[in-house]
């Protein structure tokens, strides 16, 4: 076995993603991402890479749509303002199909709002952010560990799929270190890319990235086109963690850093007799809506907990669909929910079913 | 029969949409050559702005990249970073190149991004229906400055040309105008060198194209030609602002 | 067994480092655990603190609400955390910097001269280790030998001189606790 090392979730995204592949790297100063970036500054220019500070996230993701285009594997990375920045070039590159990856370490918000964990923007990746019909994969990991492999698999998604993937984080994952261990990690699946910019050599008809289609019936075909695709990643890629749903009376449903949290308190409830199931979404888009179809058959009642006033709690309810009561718990403006207020609010809703 | 005048290859079969009397058909045609003349057309990659020209990658028979408004120097620089060995151009409009993407333009500029820009100064929003641009002239009238641009509400033009070559990082810039022969074959020469500056890795490279909008501007193409004579050069005045060595 | 580890201090007191020796020490024998900084503008100057956890199971949160084991550099960090401390925990502050007594009596208190022994030794900077000695004879976390191997792999391979120098600092903290 490998020697683990211990790394920030920024470090390790940064050489998971040179493990991949990477070698054009886009971004621009913002907490609490910035250790990546760094790492990136330091690593690329000793590997024949590129890493280039923008003047802007705008120019930042614009630059990852023309490297994208050019059929590199690129990457980007920001957290809250500054992907709201970016949502006009997101918008753009899954308009032009092309793959890449962007990191979002989320930070408290609106606005300017904290530099501390949130989970605020989960309507912001997986709802769109920028403008159109349009999704991008959402990956939403809760160690180093699996950050590592998730940004692995989030370059191979990008390029089998032709389209954005979004590391979802937050403050406390990209800040904590962990053991981790890079050899475990997916190996980069070459993907063809005859359709990037590289050049005809006149030997070829040219290649031409786009997201403009004025002819309405184009634009649709397009779109329609686009959604078969999105159709096979919901059916292919849903990733979730779950356990003790068999027999669970309250399922809690969490993800990233507050998953984590979940954990802590769930192994209390359950020493206490508490009948607990919980279900971990990996991938945010698609959203593993069958296994919370399956649950509510037989659980009683389900809780979301978030740093957000409840945002994945939506998707939650579609899932079950009203077949039993969905509640929420959530602390937000940078403050993460403690295991003792998770334990608080089961026993507060177990004592109402 | 020998044929005399052809379409350049570095130009697709596909028609221009342009109005009757806008110059943009010519800087096209103009860029297109020198693809040919230099022979780079199979290792260009081109950057289409947002604007009238916005479907320039159904012009241009390279590789073409479409950006969004505003953003082509960024998306150049993309493109440029991947391939290094490959040309890269922009072809932009005034109000992406000198409003929405000024950010963009300048900082590619400064980085003396190795690419090739081609601006195209109308002095007026033509794909939109004819709105105020960041070049429009003092006393304009514009569907958004209807009472004439007044510069104490509505700020003065941008001359982007001495404004880029204030800066370290381009090795040239040159203003054209597209009104007379000897002055299109100048704006050719101008365009050629921009590309051959980036064969030879010199960096950034910008020609100010001064051109016509003769639908948005209410004149004829002859008048709009007077107009650019008479008012546009006089402000924008023409000749090389940057040329490093 | 999972041990809580709260390290509280000022920025620049050598808070995230200590706390680096201490993850790297539970790396280096087999357990699991988890190192979270605070971080933001609070670093420059303000406080800083580190939670890390030393485990014989997977780290579920790595939020510390309630420390084991609190290791307290200065006042403000103390009066913020004392309380949170669990009961039969550990608080092991600078006497030095701290001029007053813990406060609690549910809990193992020890008061080391932290600050004042490194400076005796000429090692004013090095209060974090003399801390950090104090911890792990207190609680018996890990043995000297162990701690050696995360100050060894902490230290960068041109400075590993200060190995020594760290580890004596170590030890005058072991010997007061």
């Amino acid at each position: 076995m490998s020697e683990k090392v211990l790394m920030k979730g920024n470090e390790a995204i940064a050489e998971a993603a040179i493990r991949s592949g990477c070698r054009h790297f886009f971004g621009y100063p913002i907490t609490p991402q910035t250790e990546l970036s760094a790492y990136m500054a330091k690593k690329m220019p000793k590997i024949g890479g590129v890493f280039l500070q923008a003047e802007s996230e705008v120019a930042a993701i614009n630059m990852v749509y023309g490297a994208a285009g050019a059929g590199a594997r690129t990457m980007t990375s920001s957290s809250s303002p500054g992907i709201s920045l970016k949502a006009e070039g997101i918008s753009y590159i899954a308009g032009a199909d092309l793959p890449c990856v962007i990191v979002d370490i989320v930070r408290g918000g609106p606005g300017l709002g904290g530099i501390q964990p949130a989970q605020s923007d989960y309507f912001q990746a997986t709802k769109g952010g920028g403008h159109g019909d349009y999704h991008l994969i959402v990956l939403a990991p809760n160690s180093v560990q699996e950050i590592v492999s998730l940004t692995a698999d989030a370059f191979n998604l990008a390029d089998e799929y032709r389209m954005p993937v979004m590391i979802l984080g937050d403050g406390t994952l990209g800040q904590m270190m962990e053991p981790v261990d890079f050899d475990s990690i997916p190996a980069p699946v070459e993907a063809e890319k005859d359709w990037a910019t590289t050049g005809t050599d006149l030997k070829r008809e040219h290649n031409i990235i786009n997201s403009l289609y004025l002819v309405p019936e184009g634009l649709e075909a397009k779109i329609l086109e686009r959604q078969k695709r999105y159709d096979i990643v919901t059916e292919k890629e849903v990733r979730y963690e779950a356990h003790g749903l068999e027999d669970a009376d309250i399922v809690i449903t969490a993800y990233g850093t507050t998953s984590r949290v979940v954990e802590s308190a769930v192994k209390q409830l359950r020493e206490e007799g508490y009948k607990i199931g919980v279900i971990r979404p990996i991938t945010l888009w698609p959203f593993p809506t069958e296994v919370f179809q399956k649950a509510a058959e037989t659980a009683k009642a389900f809780l979301s907990v978030e740093m957000s006033m409840g945002q994945m709690v939506e998707d939650v309810r579609l899932a079950v669909a009203g077949k039993a009561p969905v509640h929420f718990f959530g602390r937000t403006g940078g403050i993460i929910p403690t295991p003792a207020e998770v334990v608080e609010k089961v026993k507060e809703i177990t004592k109402e079913v | 029969m020998a044929k005399v005048f052809q379409k350049p290859h570095g130009l697709t079969d596909a028609p221009f949409h342009y109005c009757p009397g806008c110059t943009h058909g010519i800087c096209h045609r103009l860029v297109a050559e020198v693809l040919d003349e230099l022979n780079i057309e199979g290792k260009t990659i081109g950057i289409a702005p947002v604007g009238c020209s916005v479907m320039a990658y159904d012009y241009f028979n390279c590789d073409m990249q479409e950006a969004a408004h505003g953003r082509a120097p960024a998306v150049a620089t993309g493109v440029k970073r991947v391939h290094p060995d490959k040309i890269v151009f922009t072809y932009q409009g005034d109000g992406d190149l000198a409003a929405i993407g000024t950010a963009e333009t300048v900082h590619a500029a400064t980085r003396g991004e190795n690419i090739t820009v081609i601006f195209i100064n109308n002095t007026i929003y033509g794909m939109t229906g004819g709105q105020m641009a960041p070049t429009t002239l003092p006393g304009q009238v514009t569907q958004t400055s209807p009472y004439g641009r007044d510069p104490h509400t509505q700020g003065f033009p941008i001359r982007m040309a001495e404004m880029l070559a204030t800066l370290d990082g381009p090795s040239y810039i040159e203003r054209v105008a597209l009104d007379t022969v000897p002055n299109i074959k100048k704006a050719k020469a101008a365009i050629k060198k921009a590309f051959q500056n980036q064969i030879d890795q010199k960096g950034f490279s910008m020609v100010e194209v001064l051109s016509t909008c003769p639908t948005n501007w209410g004149l004829s193409p002859q008048e709009a030609i007077k107009r650019l004579q008479d008012e546009m050069i006089p402000y924008y005045p023409l000749g090389v602002y940057k040329d490093v060595e | 067994m999972t041990t809580n580890i709260i390290i509280a201090g000022f920025g620049g007191q050598g808070i995230l480092f200590a706390g680096k020796i201490l993850a790297y020490a539970a790396l280096l024998t087999g357990k699991h655990l988890s190192w979270l900084p605070s971080y933001g503008p609070e670093m420059r100057g303000g406080t800083a603190n580190c939670h890390v956890i030393v485990s014989d199971e997977p780290v579920a949160s790595p939020i510390i609400n309630n420390p084991d084991v609190l290791i307290g550099m200065n006042k403000p960090s103390f009066d913020k955390f004392e309380n949170t401390v669990v009961e039969n925990g550990y608080i092991i502050i600078d006497s030095t910097l701290i001029d007053r007594e813990i406060a609690r009596s549910d809990v193992k208190a020890y008061a080391v001269p932290a600050t004042k022994t490194a400076t005796d030794a000429g090692k004013g900077n090095l209060a974090n280790m003399v801390m950090l000695g104090a911890l792990i004879k207190a609680t018996g976390i890990f043995t000297l030998e162990e701690i050696r191997k995360g100050v060894e792999k902490t230290t960068p391979a041109s400075k590993q001189h200060l190995v020594e120098v760290n580890m004596e600092m170590i030890q005058k903290g072991y010997d007061l606790a």
